[in-house]
C-alpha cells in the first residue's frame, strides 16, 4: 500500500469584508499569508527546515499576490530558507488542489512533509485583474463561449426550474447555520486571528456573516447579471441549452458568494514524518478528483467530481457523512445536491461561502479544515469537499477522521 | 505613361492621380498592383526631389474597392499565391508611408473598401464635402474585412472603441461625418480646394511619419490591456454573437484582427490582417453573401429578369384596390415614390383609414427626425382616399390588394377596368391564387400580372411578380419598371400555385408542424430554428400568420385543386392546424393565441394545452437534425421550385428567399447554400434526412442531374 497522506493541522485567517471598509483590507497579502504560516508553525512547534514544500492557491497572482507569493510568504515569515514555494491557479479549487497536490507529493513518497493553503486578498487585488485570454483575447472568447460565471449560475438555475425564492431561502440557511455555529464557538479552533506588528487585533472572527438577514431582504436585492444578460450573454448561453427560452436572472450578492480576504494553511504528511515530528494526523486523504465539464454552463463540476473521487476511494455517496459544497451561487449546491440525491442536513452544516464569503484561491483549504474540524465535533468518519472551477471543471477530496 | 499619373509641380509636389484604364473605377486588381509598384518605386527612386505627394484620381470616384470577381474565385490551394498577393499590395502601401514626404489622399468621389485603406496609408486626408461621396469600410456586409491595412490602421487612427464598431457593421459616411469621426483631417469645397489644401499641408509638413511608426506610440483610447477598454472587450464578443446566432463570422474575425493587431507593432497587425481575411474569404458564408447580394443583385437591379429591348416605363397613377394591411402599405410605398395613389375601398371610412396609416409612419418619420411636416403634407396630397371605382380614372397601374378570394377579386376587377384606359395594366397582390385564374376575370388578360408585396410593405424590399400564362413582356417590362420606382427589389416567378415564397414559406411552417408530431417540444424548434439564422421559429411564425388564415387558405387551395381533379395528401401542417384552431379555437397571436400565449406584460410562453397535445419524453432526435430538416426543407423545395420552372432564374431564387421568405443571409440564399455546402454532401445528407424522417426529404432530380454533370446552381 502506498505511503498514506495524513492531516496534521488545518486553520485559516477570519474572512474579512473585501472592500476598502473590510479589516483585512490595509492588510498586505504576503503578511496575511506569512502570519498563517507563522500560526501553524508555533501552533505545532514545527521545526519548518523538515517542511519540503509551501503549495498555495491564489486565483489573482498579480500585483502584490504575483511573483509566486508561496515563496515570498515563506521568506516573510521566517521560515527556514530549505522550504520551497509554489502558487498554483486552479481558479475557485486552487486551495482545494494545493491540498491535493501535497496529498500526491506525500503519497508518491517524493516528499514527506507539506503545506497546502492559499491566499486572496480581494479588496487589494480585485477579481479578474489578471486578464486573460479566456475572456479578454476575442477569439478565444468566441471559440470557447465565454460567459460570466453568474450567467452560468443562473442558467443552471432555469434549467432546473429553481425560483428567485428557492435561491434566496437557500442563502438565508446558509446564513442562519454560520451564525449560529459562529455563536456557538465551532470555529473557534481553527480561525486565527489576525494581528498587526505589535499583536493588536485587526479581525478575530469572520466578519462577513449577517445571521440577522431575512427572506424579504434577501428578495429586495437586484439581480446582478440581468444587465450583462441581455448584452448578449444571455444569447451565447442560450445557444447551448436551446430547450429553453430565457434565463431567468435570481442571483444577487445575497445568494451568492463573498468577496472576502482571506488565507488558510493545512499540513499534510507522511505517517513517518508526523511520528519523527511528534505530530498527531487528525485524518486522512482518502481520493481527490478534478474533472472538466462543459465550459458555458461551467459550474456543474462539484457533482461528477464528487463521483470520480467516490469511485477512486471505493465509497458511495451514502458512506460520507458531511458535504462541504462551495456556495460559489446557491443554484450551484441545489443543483449538486439534486443530482447526487444528498439530504441537505449533510451539506454545509456550519454554512458556507454565501454567508462566510470566498477568498477564491484560500477557500478549498478552509473548508477541509471545516470539514474535519465537524467530523471531530460530531464524531463522524467521511468528509466530501467539492468546488465549481471557472472554465468549466470540478474539484473534490474525500477525508476521513483518524 | 500607366494608369497612374505622376506629376510633379514647381514646387516639387508629386501629384499621383488614378486612372485604371478600361474600368469606369479604380479597383484593387492585378494591374493595380503593377501601377501602384511603379509609382512606388518611382517615388522611392525621385525621393530627394520631392516635397510631398497627393493621391487623388480621374474617375468620378477616389477608388472603390477589391476586385470581388477575382476573390471569390480563391480556394485553398491557392491561398499561397493570395498571401504573397496580399502580401505585396500591403507593402506596396507601408513603403508609401514610410516613404518620408508627406502623403496626402485628396478624395474627390468615393474611397470604400480598399479605396479608404489607401487614404488610411497616407499621412492626411481631404475630402470635398458633398454629400454624395461615401467614406468607409463595407467589407463586412459582405462578409469580409478590409484586408488593405483597414483592420490594422483604423484602430491606431481613431482608437478601438470607435473602430470595433465602423469596421464590425461595414460602415459608410458622408465626408462631413468622417470629420467629425476623425476618418479625415480636412473638407475641401470642391476639386481645386482639395489640391490647394492638401498641397498646403504638404509644404507645411516637410517630414511625415505615420503616429504608429513614431517610438512610445499608444493606441489612441488605449490598447486591448488598458482597464478602460477591458469591459468592451469582454461583452463585443457576446453583443456580435446576438447578432449573427455564430452565422456570420465576419463581424467576430474583425474584432479579433483588430484587437490582436493592436497587441503588436503594425508590420505584424497586417499579418494578422491578411491571415483573418483569408479566414472569411476561403470560407463558404463570404462566398454566398458576395455572390448573392453583390453579383445577383446587381444583375437584378440591372434588370436581368426585365425581358429586354423594351422601353423603360414610369408609373404615374397607381389605383389600389382595398385599404386593409396591405393596400394601405402599397398606397405609402407608392406614394412615397412620387407616385399619385388612389386608394380604393368599399367606403370612404375604410379609405380614410388606410391612408391613416401613412399619416401614422409619416408622423413617426418626423418624431425621429427623418422628415418634416411640409414633406408628410406633400406625401399625404399624393393620395386619394375613396370610395368611387370612377376616380381610378387615368391609373396607369391597378394594385388589388383584397380579401384572398378568387369571386370577390374578379368582382373588383372588373368594376375597376371600366375606368382605365386600355393601356393600363392591372395587377394582384394575392400570394397564392393563380394569376391565369384571376386573369380570367380580366378584359385583357395579356395585361394581367401579379405583383406579391410583403408585410408590413414600407419595411420589407421585396415584391414577387408573377407572369400568369397570357401576361405580356411589355407588361412584365412595365410591372419590372414599377417596382424598381418605388424603391423595392422584384423577383419574377411564373404562375403554379403558391408561387415561389409562399410556397417555400408554407414548408418552413409545416416542418415545424412536423417536428411538432415527432414530439419535439416547442421552444426548441422554433430556438433551433433561429439558431441556423431564421428570423423567427416556425411554430411563432405561424401564430403571427395565424392559424386562422392558415385554416382558411389550405380550404381555398384545396378547392382549386380538386376543380383541376387534384388531390393531395394531408399535410402535418393541416392537421396541426386543424387541431389546433379548427377543434380547439386557438386562431392565432391577433386573436387568442396560437402554439403560444401572448400575456400582455411579458413575453409569450408555450400554451400549456400543447406540451400535452404532443410532447413526447421519449423523442430523440439530435439538433443537427432539427436544424437540417428547417433547413434542408426549404432548400429542397426551392430546388424543386426551379426544376418546375416556378423559379426563373437562381437569382431571384436566391434573392427571394432571403428578402421574402427570411432565409439566412449567410446560405446566400436557398439554392446557393447547396453549392457551398457541396451537392454530393447535399445529396449524402438530405438522403440520410429522408431516410429517417420521410421522402420529403429526397434530393430532387435536378439537384442529382446537376451533381452528376458537375454544375452548380448559378444561372
Amino acid at each position: 500500500m502506498a505511503t498514506q497522506a495524513y492531516i496534521f493541522e488545518a486553520i485559516r485567517t477570519p474572512r474579512g469584508r473585501g472592500k476598502a471598509s473590510g479589516s483585512l483590507y490595509p492588510v498586505k497579502p504576503v503578511d496575511l499569508g506569512a502570519g498563517i504560516l507563522r500560526a501553524l508553525q508555533s501552533r505545532l512547534d514545527l521545526d519548518t527546515s523538515q517542511v519540503d514544500d509551501v503549495v498555495f492557491g491564489c486565483v489573482t497572482p498579480v500585483g502584490e499576490q504575483g511573483a509566486d507569493i508561496a515563496k515570498t510568504i515563506t521568506m516573510v515569515a521566517d521560515w527556514h530558507e530549505s522550504v520551497a514555494g509554489v502558487q498554483l491557479n486552479r481558479f475557485c479549487g486552487s486551495g482545494l488542489e494545493a491540498i491535493n497536490l501535497a496529498a500526491m507529493k506525500v503519497r508518491s513518497g517524493f516528499e514527506d512533509l507539506v503545506v497546502a493553503g492559499g491566499i486572496e486578498s480581494m479588496s487589494r487585488v480585485p477579481m479578474g485583474s489578471d486578464s486573460g485570454a479566456w475572456a479578454m483575447d476575442p477569439a478565444t472568447a468566441a471559440q470557447t463561449k465565454f460567459v460570466p460565471q453568474g450567467i452560468s449560475a443562473d442558467l443552471i438555475a432555469s434549467l432546473d426550474g429553481f425560483s428567485r425564492e428557492d435561491v434566496d431561502t437557500f442563502a438565508l440557511g446558509s446564513q442562519q447555520k454560520a451564525a449560529a455555529a459562529q455563536a456557538a464557538g465551532y470555529f473557534d479552533r481553527s480561525v486565527v486571528p489576525v494581528t498587526d506588528i505589535h499583536g493588536l487585533m485587526i479581525l478575530e472572527k469572520d466578519e462577513f456573516i449577517r445571521g440577522d438577514t431575512t427572506i424579504e431582504a434577501l428578495g429586495s436585492l437586484k439581480p446582478s447579471f440581468e444587465m450583462m444578460g441581455g448584452l448578449g450573454f444571455d444569447t451565447l448561453a442560450l445557444s447551448k441549452y436551446p430547450q429553453i427560452s430565457a434565463i431567468n436572472h435570481i442571483h444577487t450578492p445575497g445568494n451568492s458568494s463573498g468577496i472576502v480576504d482571506g488565507s488558510a494553511a493545512v499540513l499534510i504528511g507522511s505517517e513517518a514524518k508526523g511520528k519523527e515530528l511528534g505530530l498527531t494526523p487528525r485524518a486522512r486523504i482518502v481520493a481527490t478528483a478534478v474533472i472538466g465539464s462543459e465550459p458555458t454552463i461551467m459550474l456543474t463540476g462539484p457533482a461528477p467530481a464528487a463521483r470520480k473521487a467516490l469511485a477512486k476511494a471505493g465509497l458511495t455517496v451514502d458512506d460520507i457523512d458531511l458535504f462541504e459544497v462551495n456556495e460559489a451561487f446557491a443554484a450551484v449546491v441545489m443543483r449538486f445536491q439534486a443530482e447526487m440525491k444528498v439530504p441537505f442536513e449533510k451539506i454545509n452544516v456550519n454554512g458556507g461561502s454565501i454567508a462566510m464569503g470566498h477568498p477564491l484561491g484560500a477557500t478549498g483549504a478552509m473548508i477541509t479544515g471545516t470539514v474535519i474540524d465537524e467530523l471531530e465535533r460530531r464524531n463522524l468518519r467521511y468528509g466530501l469537499c467539492t468546488l465549481c472551477i471557472g472554465g468549466g471543471m470540478g474539484i473534490a477530496t474525500i477525508v476521513e477522521r483518524v | 505613361m500607366t494608369g497612374f499619373n505622376f506629376d510633379k509641380d514647381s514646387d516639387n509636389i508629386v501629384t499621383i492621380t488614378m486612372d485604371m484604364p478600361g474600368q469606369s473605377v479604380n479597383t484593387m486588381n492585378q494591374s493595380y498592383e503593377v501601377f501602384m509598384e511603379e509609382t512606388v518605386a518611382r517615388l522611392e527612386k525621385e525621393k530627394d526631389d520631392i516635397a510631398g505627394v497627393v493621391i487623388t484620381s480621374a474617375k468620378t470616384t477616389f477608388f472603390a474597392g477589391g476586385d470581388l470577381t477575382q476573390l471569390v474565385k480563391i480556394s485553398e490551394d491557392k491561398i499561397e499565391d493570395f498571401m504573397a498577393s496580399s502580401t505585396a499590395i500591403k507593402g506596396q502601401l507601408r513603403r508609401l508611408e514610410t516613404l518620408g514626404k508627406p502623403v496626402v489622399a485628396a478624395i474627390n468621389g468615393a474611397a470604400l473598401g480598399g479605396g479608404y485603406e489607401i487614404c488610411l496609408a497616407c499621412h492626411y486626408r481631404v475630402a470635398i464635402d458633398d454629400n454624395k461621396i461615401q467614406i468607409g469600410l463595407p467589407e463586412a456586409q459582405l462578409g469580409l474585412l478590409p484586408g488593405g491595412g483597414g483592420v490594422a490602421r483604423l484602430p491606431r487612427l481613431i482608437g478601438l472603441s470607435d473602430a470595433i464598431p465602423f469596421l464590425t457593421q461595414g460602415s459608410k459616411v458622408k465626408p462631413a461625418k468622417a470629420l467629425e469621426m476623425k476618418l479625415i483631417e480636412e473638407l475641401a469645397t470642391d476639386r481645386d480646394d482639395m489640391m490647394a489644401k492638401a498641397k498646403a499641408w504638404i509644404k507645411a509638413n516637410p517630414v511625415a511619419i505615420q503616429p504608429w511608426d513614431v517610438k512610445g506610440f499608444k493606441i489612441p483610447g488605449g490598447g486591448p490591456s488598458s482597464p478602460k477598454l477591458a469591459q468592451l472587450l469582454q461583452i463585443a464578443p457576446a453583443m456580435m454573437f446576438q447578432q449573427t446566432k455564430g452565422l456570420m463570422p465576419a463581424p467576430q474575425a474583425i474584432l479579433s484582427a483588430a484587437v490582436e493587431g493592436c497587441q503588436v507593432d503594425i508590420d505584424n497587425a497586417l499579418m494578422i490582417e491578411t491571415r483573418y481575411f483569408l479566414k472569411l474569404a476561403l470560407g463558404p458564408v463570404a462566398k454566398n453573401m458576395i455572390s448573392t447580394l453583390f453579383f445577383q443583385m446587381n444583375e437584378l437591379n440591372a434588370g436581368g429578369s426585365r425581358p429586354k429591348g423594351i422601353e423603360k416605363k414610369t408609373i404615374k397613377k397607381v389605383g389600389v384596390l382595398g385599404a386593409g394591411m396591405m393596400g394601405a402599405g402599397i398606397a405609402y410605398q407608392a406614394a412615397r415614390s412620387g407616385i399619385q395613389v388612389v386608394l380604393k375601398d368599399i367606403s370612404a371610412e375604410a379609405a380614410e383609414k388606410g391612408k391613416a396609416y401613412s399619416t401614422k409612419i409619416l408622423d413617426k418619420a418626423i418624431s425621429r427626425g427623418r422628415s418634416t411636416e411640409e414633406k408628410k403634407q406633400a406625401h399625404l396630397d399624393l393620395i386619394l382616399a375613396t370610395d368611387k371605382a370612377e376616380d381610378l380614372a387615368g391609373c396607369d397601374l391597378v394594385i388589388e390588394a383584397v380579401f384572398e378570394e378568387v369571386a370577390l377579386k374578379a368582382v373588383v376587377t372588373k368594376e375597376a377596368e371600366v375606368h382605365l384606359d386600355e393601356g393600363a395594366i392591372f395587377s394582384s397582390n394575392t400570394s397564392t391564387l393563380p394569376i391565369t385564374t384571376l386573369a380570367e376575370a380580366s378584359r385583357d388578360s395579356s395585361k394581367f400580372i401579379g405583383l406579391h408585396f410583403f408585410s408590413p410593405v414600407d419595411k420589407m424590399p421585396l415584391v414577387e411578380i408573377i407572369c400568369g400564362e397570357n401576361t405580356s413582356d411589355e407588361t412584365l417590362a412595365a410591372a419590372f419598371d414599377f417596382v424598381l420606382q418605388i424603391r423595392k427589389t422584384p423577383i419574377v416567378v411564373n404562375d403554379v400555385l403558391q408561387f415561389f415564397t409562399s410556397r417555400v414559406f408554407g414548408k418552413f411552417l409545416d416542418e415545424g408542424a412536423e417536428l411538432l408530431e415527432s414530439g419535439v417540444d416547442p421552444v426548441l424548434i422554433d430556438n433551433l430554428a433561429m439558431a441556423i439564422g431564421m428570423p423567427v421559429g416556425p411554430l411563432a411564425q405561424q401564430d403571427e400568420v395565424s392559424q386562422q388564415l392558415a385554416l382558411k387558405v389550405s380550404k381555398a387551395n384545396r378547392k382549386l385543386l380538386a376543380e383541376r381533379g387534384v388531390e393531395m395528401p394531408v399535410t402535418a401542417g393541416e392537421r396541426v392546424v386543424g387541431k389546433i384552431c379548427g377543434e380547439l379555437g386557438r386562431e392565432g397571436k391577433a386573436y387568442n393565441g396560437g402554439f403560444y400565449d401572448y400575456p400582455e406584460n411579458g413575453p409569450k410562453t408555450v400554451w400549456p394545452e400543447l406540451r400535452k397535445l404532443y410532447g413526447k419524453s421519449d423523442v430523440n432526435i439530435s439538433h443537427d437534425d432539427i436544424k437540417d430538416r428547417i433547413l434542408f426543407r426549404q432548400v429542397i423545395e426551392s430546388i424543386k421550385c426551379l426544376e418546375e420552372n416556378v423559379l426563373r432564374t437562381v437569382r431571384d431564387g436566391n434573392i427571394g428567399s432571403i428578402f421574402g421568405i427570411g432565409a439566412p443571409p449567410w446560405t446566400g440564399g436557398f439554392l446557393q447554400f447547396v453549392n457551398t455546402y457541396g451537392l454530393d454532401n447535399f445529396i449524402a445528407r438530405s438522403s440520410g434526412l429522408a431516410e429517417l424522417y420521410g421522402d420529403r426529404f429526397n434530393p430532387p432530380k435536378l439537384l442529382l442531374d446537376k451533381a452528376a454533370n458537375g454544375e452548380l446552381f448559378v444561372d
